[in-house]
């Protein structure tokens, strides 16, 4: 079966769906119910993360590309296919790492219908971690499109004043993208006469096809991204959803969206891609800029730190439709990065929103006489999202910027204004949040993080300097998969702008460059 | 095949016809006092006639042409008994509140089963009609079964004046095809136009696709539906919107493929027409709704047009994926109108205002669960049940190239899903009404929770079985 001698994948899966069930189905006082949804949800969580880190230990790095694979033909026309390799298994780890912050977060902060929350949050889990694992089309498009309905309640139920709206937006938007890539996956499955993701990534489909294929798939996946001009479900969504349904969505969520990119669009579909590589490229310009420049006038934070996840996943697009080792796993890295940072950065929107109430950002300032720790984690949080060296945002954009580079210098030069411009928006945040005179009563009144924030944002914080300062630990898993994803779209790599001129090497006499030492 | 043999391959519906006479009996002599009881003989009665209708399947038609005992009449068939078998089961209590307790009632839903069975199983254009009107006349007498309320009269007439108009297209249809190729036999039709269509033809077909058309109420002959869905008692409306519809679509699916098949290209046309507008108008008309019965009444005619499209692919694919989608629409329609059956105010007396369900997820948690599995499984959003037979239908589609329309077809879904969480919304996000009234009938509560099971992500197990059995019935037409 796998190397552990038990379908640990299917465990993961089908925990945090029994532990939802608990939630909803205990009897009980209402008090002692929600007290009791909060332990079993971190419980199931937790549990969920040491199996995360099982895996990871287990994992045959340079073995075989599929590992842990399971599969029992149970659905006749479909099978419960799993499996991963590197580059899932990161995603993996990202989210069984997220979900307890997530139920940590709300631990407090949600007081209104406690058991559903979390069987709402536990259910998320459950879709998230299939999407990751899946192995077969229609498993991963029932687990992909499954997450629609957990999140349309987490955002309509526990959002804010507008959550209606939100909810509804996010709903359709997503929706819409997902039918149509439904429409292609039907005439691939057709096609190639097996649902089995494996065999369909090794598939050459003909090239007419491939343009419609991609745009299909990519209509969802922009969508889920999302890439300019489809993001405006992703503002109003994040702005109304509670703290965690944001860090889950920016964490998560988004990341199936590159995932897409990566497991499905490129591999099955490298003439289709590099045809339209154009389109990619020019919105994931405009989104860079533009939204980098929106984010700049934004008041509210929620939706300041929303415009920054759409520019940062545009580092993802030019990484990924780099056709290169470097923008590829640079992608990667920024999406586990931004997973890890966006999710700390509306942590700490959500921390100060506790005590006040409010996400404007002028009604705060002058925090880091009166939270000196919580200034502290903030500045970790804004650097790594600014993409200092030595946080995890620089790796993935370095990597991704050098990576398109190679292939356009036109777009590397486009998407490098966004690292500016990235720079500009966070620092002003920050300085009109936590710099500043302490001079409104209220925000003076704010006490400094609790040991429960500590905890959560500490974690946080070690896991990007981690992947800043080692980033090696992550990439190794991966490596192998993105080489044989490489072989596998090299044929399609559209030519390169870069001119490079043959010549002779210049001359330089070794004696000379010892003697300036 | 004999004459014994043939009269075996129709045991269901002579097991049910007797029964019925026979239960007609007991309620002339017992009164309306044994109406639970002959409501519990009725449920019993179709169970036989479905063990039956398994039993005695064969391929061979009977009555010389006029008659199949098939596995695809017999697929139909059992979709139609449990949907029937529902709808008495609810019914009591909801008539003995309104007062209108009538023997009659799980009667003439026996008849409406015999004349459902003869539709799905002919072979013949007359046997197809002498059915068609049996059920007919029992819709009729349904629909206006609350006497004394003016709209359930209302609901019975407007019925009865349209349902009249339909039969007669119907049978306008059925003579010109008659007239033009000298036999009523389906075989014998198909075989007069292998060399290619002529008007009468033509117009025959058309004819005969309008007047079914009008009975699973597709666009444009769906105007009759909200009106009766609303003013029909709710036991009456589940079952207009499940067995009837079930078998008026399997009739049409005989009737195209079987009797038409030899001009596929040409009803294609028409029934993509009718699907595409039913997706949409079903979809759109839905939104403005604030009644939950018409706003059901729109889901089920958004619904007929998605099934149409497995028809319209016009291979046993296409024929499996709309039975699958027939039998999934069953239990998702059928626990609907469970749950609206179980929303009363105070008095006991129903409610059917979608603002009254504001805030259920409090005030009933378990209902507005079931309630909101229900929607999410109608829009077709997974992990629930009812994503699976639009995948099926539209992979139909996508297999004879025409992946375009299906594009725009599963677009159209987009818009239903709309008003499915439209109800949602009102459910969870909204302030909470007043409260329902506590429910008391366990038997209503037992078929939601298994209609829920049967729809909720436990449901895919039994897509194997369903994709066998929906494929041996397909197999049979062609």
């Amino acid at each position: 079966m796998n190397q552990l001698g038990f379908p640990i994948l299917t465990i993961m899966i089908a925990l945090p769906f029994v532990a939802a069930l608990w939630c909803l189905l205990a009897p009980g006082e209402e008090q002692a119910r929600a007290v009791q949804a909060r332990w079993v949800a971190l419980g199931a969580t937790l549990i969920d993360l040491a199996l995360g880190i099982l895996l990871w230990a287990t994992y045959d790095i340079g073995g075989p590309q599929w590992q842990f694979v399971e599969h029992v033909g149970l659905f006749g026309r479909f099978g419960w296919s799993l499996g991963i390799d590197g580059i899932a298994l990161m995603l993996i780890m990202l989210s069984v790492f997220l979900m307890p912050i997530c139920i940590g977060a709300s631990w407090e902060a949600i007081q209104r219908r406690v058991p559903e929350y979390m069987a709402a949050f536990l259910l998320m889990e459950t879709l998230i971690l299939g999407v990751f694992a899946a192995q077969d089309l229609i498993l991963f498009y029932i687990f992909f499109e499954g997450g629609l309905i957990p999140m349309y309640l987490i955002i309509g139920i526990w959002g804010g004043a507008e959550r209606v709206y939100a909810s509804y937006k996010f709903f359709l938007y997503t929706l819409l993208g997902s039918v149509l890539m439904l429409i292609a996956m039907l005439w691939i499955a057709s096609y190639a006469g097996t649902t089995y993701v494996p065999t369909l990534m090794a598939t050459d489909f003909p090239e007419h096809a491939q343009i419609w294929l991609f745009l299909a798939f990519f209509a969802s996946f922009a969508v889920k991204m999302p890439m300019w001009p489809v993001h405006t479900w992703l503002p109003d969504a994040h702005v109304q959803a509670p703290t965690a349904g944001s860090v889950i969505l920016a964490g998560v969520m988004l990341k199936m969206g590159g995932y897409g990119f990566i497991r499905y669009a490129l591999p099955m579909f490298p003439e289709g891609s590099a045809d339209l590589v154009w389109l990619i490229w020019g919105l994931s310009i405009v989104a860079v800029i533009y939204t980098s420049l929106v984010a700049l006038v934004q008041t509210d934070m929620k939706k300041l730190i929303a415009y920054s996840s759409v520019a940062h996943m545009a580092f993802v697009t030019i990484g990924l439709f780099a056709f290169n080792r470097q923008g590829l796993e640079g992608s990667m890295m920024v999406m586990l990065s931004h997973g890890l940072v966006s999710g700390a950065l509306f942590l700490c929107v959500g921390v100060i929103y506790d005590r006040l109430h409010t996400r404007d950002i002028d009604r705060y300032g002058g925090l880091a006489t009166n939270m000196p720790r919580y200034a502290l984690f903030f500045l970790l949080f804004t650097m790594a999202s600014i993409g200092l060296p030595g946080t995890s945002g620089f790796v993935g954009e370095f990597l991704s910027l050098i990576g398109a580079y190679q292939i356009s210098s036109i777009v590397a030069f486009g998407c490098t204004t966004g690292i500016i411009l990235g720079a500009a928006y966070m620092l002003y945040l920050y300085r009109r949040v936590v710099f500043g005179s302490l001079d409104k009563p209220d925000v003076k009144a704010m006490p400094d993080l609790s040991p429960r924030e500590i905890v959560m944002l500490g974690s946080l914080g070690l896991a990007v300097l981690w992947m800043g300062i080692y980033p090696e630990s992550f990439l190794a898993p991966m490596r192998n998969d993105i080489g044989l994803l490489m072989e596998r779209i090299d044929r399609a790599t559209p030519p390169s702008d870069a001119q490079i001129a043959a010549g002779a090497p210049a001359a330089r006499p070794v004696a000379t460059r010892t003697e300036a030492h | 095949m004999s004459y014994t043999a043939s009269l075996l391959s129709a045991l269901p519906e002579v097991i049910l016809t007797v029964g019925a006479l026979a239960l007609l009996m007991v309620s002339a002599f017992g009164g309306d006092r044994m109406a639970r009881l002959i409501g519990w003989l009725a449920v019993a009665l179709f169970a036989v006639a479905g063990v039956a209708a398994v039993a005695v399947v064969s391929s061979q038609p009977a009555f010389d042409g006029l008659y199949h005992g098939d596995s695809f009449a017999v697929f139909a068939k059992i979709l139609i008994y449990v949907a029937a078998a529902a709808s008495i089961l609810i019914a009591p209590d909801y008539f003995e509140r309104g007062g209108s307790t009538r023997a009659e009632y799980p009667v003439l839903i026996l008849l409406a089963g015999v004349g459902m069975g003869m539709m799905v199983s002919a072979g013949d254009m007359l046997t197809l009609y002498v059915g068609f009107e049996l059920q007919n006349l029992a819709a009729y007498v349904l629909a206006s079964f609350m006497r004394r309320d003016m709209r359930s009269a209302e609901a019975g007439l407007k019925y009865f004046v349209l349902g009249a108009l339909a039969s007669g297209i119907l049978l306008y249809g059925i003579t010109l095809l008659y007239g033009f190729s000298g036999t009523t036999v389906f075989t014998g039709i198909a075989a007069s136009m292998r060399d290619g269509l002529s008007i009468g033809h033509i117009f025959g077909m058309v004819f005969v696709i309008a007047g079914l058309a009008f009975k699973i109420s597709a666009v444009p002959f769906h105007m009759w539906a909200p009106d009766v869905y609303e003013g029909a008692p709710t036991p009456v409306t589940a079952m207009f919107a499940t067995m009837y519809k079930v078998a008026a679509m399997a009739l049409l699916v005989r009737v195209c493929v079987v009797a038409l098949g030899s001009q596929t290209e040409a009803w294609r046309q028409v029934i993509l027409f009718a699907a595409l507008a039913s997706t949409i108008l079903g979809a759109v008309a839905a939104i403005v709704q604030t009644n939950i019965k018409r706003l059901l009444a729109y889901s089920s005619i958004n619904n007929a047009g998605f099934a149409l499209f497995g028809l319209a692919a016009g291979t046993e694919a296409g024929v499996a994926a709309t039975m699958t989608y027939l039998a999934v629409y069953i239990a998702m329609t059928m626990g609907s109108f469970i749950c609206v059956l179980r929303m009363r105010d105070a008095d006991g007396n129903n409610v059917q205002s979608i603002a009254s369900m504001s805030g259920m997820s409090r005030t009933r948690p378990g209902l507005a669960a079931a309630f909101a599995i229900f929607m999410f499984s109608l829009a077709g959003i997974p992990p629930l049940l009812g994503l699976w037979p639009k995948l099926l239908v539209f992979d139909a589609l996508v297999k004879v190239n025409l992946a375009p329309i299906a594009a725009v077809g599963i677009a159209t879904s987009v818009l239903g899903a709309v008003y499915y969480l439209k109800i949602v919304k009102t459910m969870y996000f909204d302030e909470p009404a007043a409260p329902y009234a506590t429910p008391t009938n366990r038997i209503e509560g037992g078929l939601i929770a298994l209609s829920a099971l049967a729809v909720s992500p436990l449901g895919y197990l039994a897509v194997p079985a369903l994709g066998v059995a929906s494929m041996a019935a397909a197999k049979a037409l062609f």
